[in-house]
C-alpha cells in the first residue's frame, strides 16, 4: 500500500498519484497532512484513501470515485463539487461543506459549520453532530440528514432537495417548510444511516424542504413581476 | 485573506517558549498575506513599571535622540531594528509618551505595563527574526500576516493595532462602516494614525472600554456597532479574546489543552504546538464572545 507522508513528500505527488491510479483499487494512506489543503482532490479512479489526520481546505473536491476517510477535521470546502464516491470526515468540517455536489455520500461525524450543502445538487450528507447557518441554501436535489440542531435559516431558497433532521431547527429560511414524514422518507433516513454507518431511529426526524412558492412562475401573479 | 493567530498559555512552564510558539505559528500563515506582519507580546508586568513600544523610519538619528529626550525621565530606551521598548515609571506614561512622540518621526506602537508590539513591512518570517520574536518569553500573544485591502502597506498600516493601554487587537476580513465610525470619533477627540478599517474598530473596543464596558461587553457591543466581515482576536492585559461576525465567512479554528488556548486562521497554525494531538479542537461561532483570562 502506498504510504504518502506530507511531512517529507509534496502534496502534488500525493494528488499526482491517486490521478494516476487508474482504477485497480488500491489502498492510500496519507500521513502528516497537518492542515495541509487540497488533499486528495479530483480523484477519478476507485481506490481508497486514509489520511491520518486533519486537513485544510478542499479535501476531496471533485471526488468522483474515491473512498476518501479523514481521521481528524476538515477545513473550509470539504467534498466541494463532490461528483460521486465517498467522503468519511471523523471530526468536525468546517463552512460550506460539499457545497455544490452532484453525487456520492458525504458523512461527517462531528458537526458541520455555517453553509453545509449549500447548493447541493444530488449529493447525499449524514452529519453525525449538528450543522451552522444558512445551511442547504439554494439545494437543488440531493439529501441531508443531521442527527443534531440545524443554525439559522436552514434551507433558504430550497428547490428540490430533502433535508431530515433530529434535533432543533433555529429558524427555516425563505420557502423552506417543515414536511410530514411518511414511511417512504423513513426508509430514505435508513438507508442513509446504514450507508453512512451511524446507528439513530428513523421515526425521530422531522423532514424539511420546498413550498415551492418562490421558484414558480405564477400566472394570477403576472402583473406583479 | 490575512493570516491570524493567538496563544494564551496556562501552563506558566512554557511562558519562555512564547515568542518561538507564536513565531511558528504565523510564519505558517504566510501564504494568507504577504504584504506585512506583526505580532504582540504580553510579557511579565513589573511593579512599578510601563513600557511603550516606539517605531521609526530613521532609527539610526532617532533612538539616540530619544534616548536623551527621555534621560530626564529615568526610562530606558532597548532599540530592535526599527523598533524600541521604552521602559520607564508607570506613574509617567502620558508625559514620557509625549515626549517620545516630539522625538523625529517616532510613533507609539503600544503602551501599558505588559504589552511590547513589533510589526514590519514583509513577510511574517522576516519580521520575526528583525525584532527578535523567537526569545521572546511572555504569558500571551497575538499575530498578524497581512494581505492588503483597505488601506496602504505600511508599517502602520500593519497589526496589530493598538489604541488603549495593554490593548491590542488583528483583524481579518473588511469594515464597512468604519469612515462614519472614524468620523463620529474623531469629533469625540479619538485620534487615528491610518485610514485603516482595523484601527477603526480596535479604537471602537477602546472607546467602549473607556466608557466602562469590559473587553467581553464591548465585543458584545461590536457585534451591533461593527458592520462588516470580521474576525478578531484582542489581546489585553489579562487575557485574550475572540470574535465572528454573525455571517462568519472569514476562518477561525481554536484548540484548548490544560497547558494553552490557541487561535488560528487554520488548523495549520496550530499543527504544531504541543499536545495538539489530544487538544480540543472547534471551530468558534459566529456572533459569540470568547475570552479567556488569568
Amino acid at each position: 500500500m502506498p504510504v504518502f507522508d506530507l511531512a517529507e513528500q509534496p502534496l502534488r505527488a500525493l494528488n499526482a498519484a491517486l490521478h494516476a491510479s487508474g482504477g485497480d483499487n488500491g489502498r492510500f494512506e496519507v500521513l502528516n497532512p497537518r492542515g495541509a489543503h487540497s488533499v486528495a482532490v479530483g480523484v477519478e479512479h476507485p481506490c481508497e484513501i486514509e489520511v491520518m489526520g486533519p486537513v485544510g481546505y478542499y479535501c476531496g473536491g471533485m471526488n468522483e470515485a474515491g473512498e476518501i476517510t479523514v481521521r481528524g477535521s476538515a477545513g473550509p470546502g470539504l467534498a466541494e463539487n463532490m461528483m460521486g464516491g465517498r467522503v468519511v470526515v471523523e471530526g468536525d468540517a468546517s463552512q460550506y461543506a460539499g457545497a455544490t455536489g452532484h453525487g456520492g455520500l458525504l458523512v461527517i461525524r462531528g458537526s458541520a459549520a455555517s453553509r453545509c450543502g449549500i447548493s447541493l445538487k444530488g449529493l447525499d450528507i449524514v452529519v453525525g453532530g449538528s450543522i451552522g447557518h444558512m445551511s442547504a441554501f439554494m439545494a437543488q436535489s440531493g439529501r441531508m440528514v443531521v442527527l443534531g440542531d440545524a443554525g439559522e435559516a436552514l434551507g433558504d431558497s430550497i428547490y428540490e432537495a430533502r433535508i431530515y433532521v433530529r434535533g432543533t431547527v433555529k429558524s427555516l429560511g425563505t420557502d423552506c417548510i417543515e414536511k410530514p414524514m411518511r414511511d417512504e422518507h423513513r426508509a430514505e433516513v435508513a438507508d442513509l444511516l446504514e450507508a453512512a454507518g451511524i446507528a439513530a431511529d428513523p421515526a425521530d426526524f422531522r423532514r424539511y424542504g420546498s413550498a415551492r412558492k418562490l421558484y414558480h412562475f405564477d400566472v394570477d401573479h403576472a402583473d406583479a413581476y | 485573506m490575512c493570516g491570524i493567530v493567538g496563544l494564551f498559555l496556562k501552563d506558566r512552564a512554557l511562558e519562555p517558549r512564547l515568542g518561538a510558539l507564536l513565531s511558528d505559528m504565523l510564519v505558517t500563515m504566510t501564504d494568507r498575506g504577504p504584504d506585512s506582519a506583526g505580532i504582540a507580546v504580553y510579557g511579565a508586568p513589573r511593579p512599578g513599571r510601563a513600557r511603550i513600544t516606539v517605531q521609526s523610519s530613521a532609527p539610526d538619528t532617532d533612538f539616540p535622540a530619544l534616548a536623551e529626550a527621555l534621560a530626564r525621565f529615568d526610562a530606558e530606551v532597548a532599540a530592535k531594528s526599527t523598533h524600541a521598548v521604552i521602559s520607564l515609571d508607570a506613574p509617567r506614561l502620558a508625559e514620557v509618551r509625549a515626549a517620545a512622540e516630539a522625538v523625529g518621526a517616532i510613533r507609539v506602537m503600544s503602551a501599558g505595563e505588559a504589552v511590547e508590539i513589533f510589526k514590519e513591512v514583509g513577510l511574517p518570517a522576516q519580521v520575526v527574526d528583525r525584532f527578535g520574536i523567537r526569545a521572546m518569553a511572555g504569558s500571551h500573544g497575538v499575530g498578524h500576516t497581512r494581505m492588503a485591502t483597505e488601506s496602504a502597506v505600511t508599517t502602520l498600516g500593519a497589526h496589530p493595532f493598538s489604541t488603549g493601554p495593554d490593548q491590542c487587537l488583528v483583524h481579518n476580513g473588511s469594515l464597512s462602516n468604519h469612515n462614519n465610525l472614524r468620523r463620529e470619533m474623531l469629533r469625540e477627540g479619538v485620534r487615528f494614525e491610518t485610514e485603516n478599517d482595523s484601527e477603526v474598530a480596535a479604537a471602537y473596543l477602546t472607546a467602549r472600554m473607556a466608557a466602562g464596558r469590559s473587553l467581553g461587553e464591548a465585543l458584545d457591543d461590536a457585534l451591533t456597532g461593527l458592520d462588516g466581515f470580521y474576525t478578531f482576536v484582542v489581546g489585553a492585559k489579562s487575557g485574550f479574546g475572540v470574535l465572528r461576525d454573525p455571517i462568519a465567512c472569514k476562518p477561525a479554528v481554536l484548540a484548548e489543552t490544560d497547558q494553552w488556548v490557541a487561535f488560528g486562521s487554520e488548523y495549520r497554525a496550530l499543527a504544531g504546538l504541543p499536545g495538539i494531538e489530544t487538544a480540543r479542537v472547534w471551530e468558534p461561532e459566529p456572533a459569540t464572545v470568547y475570552f479567556w483570562e488569568r
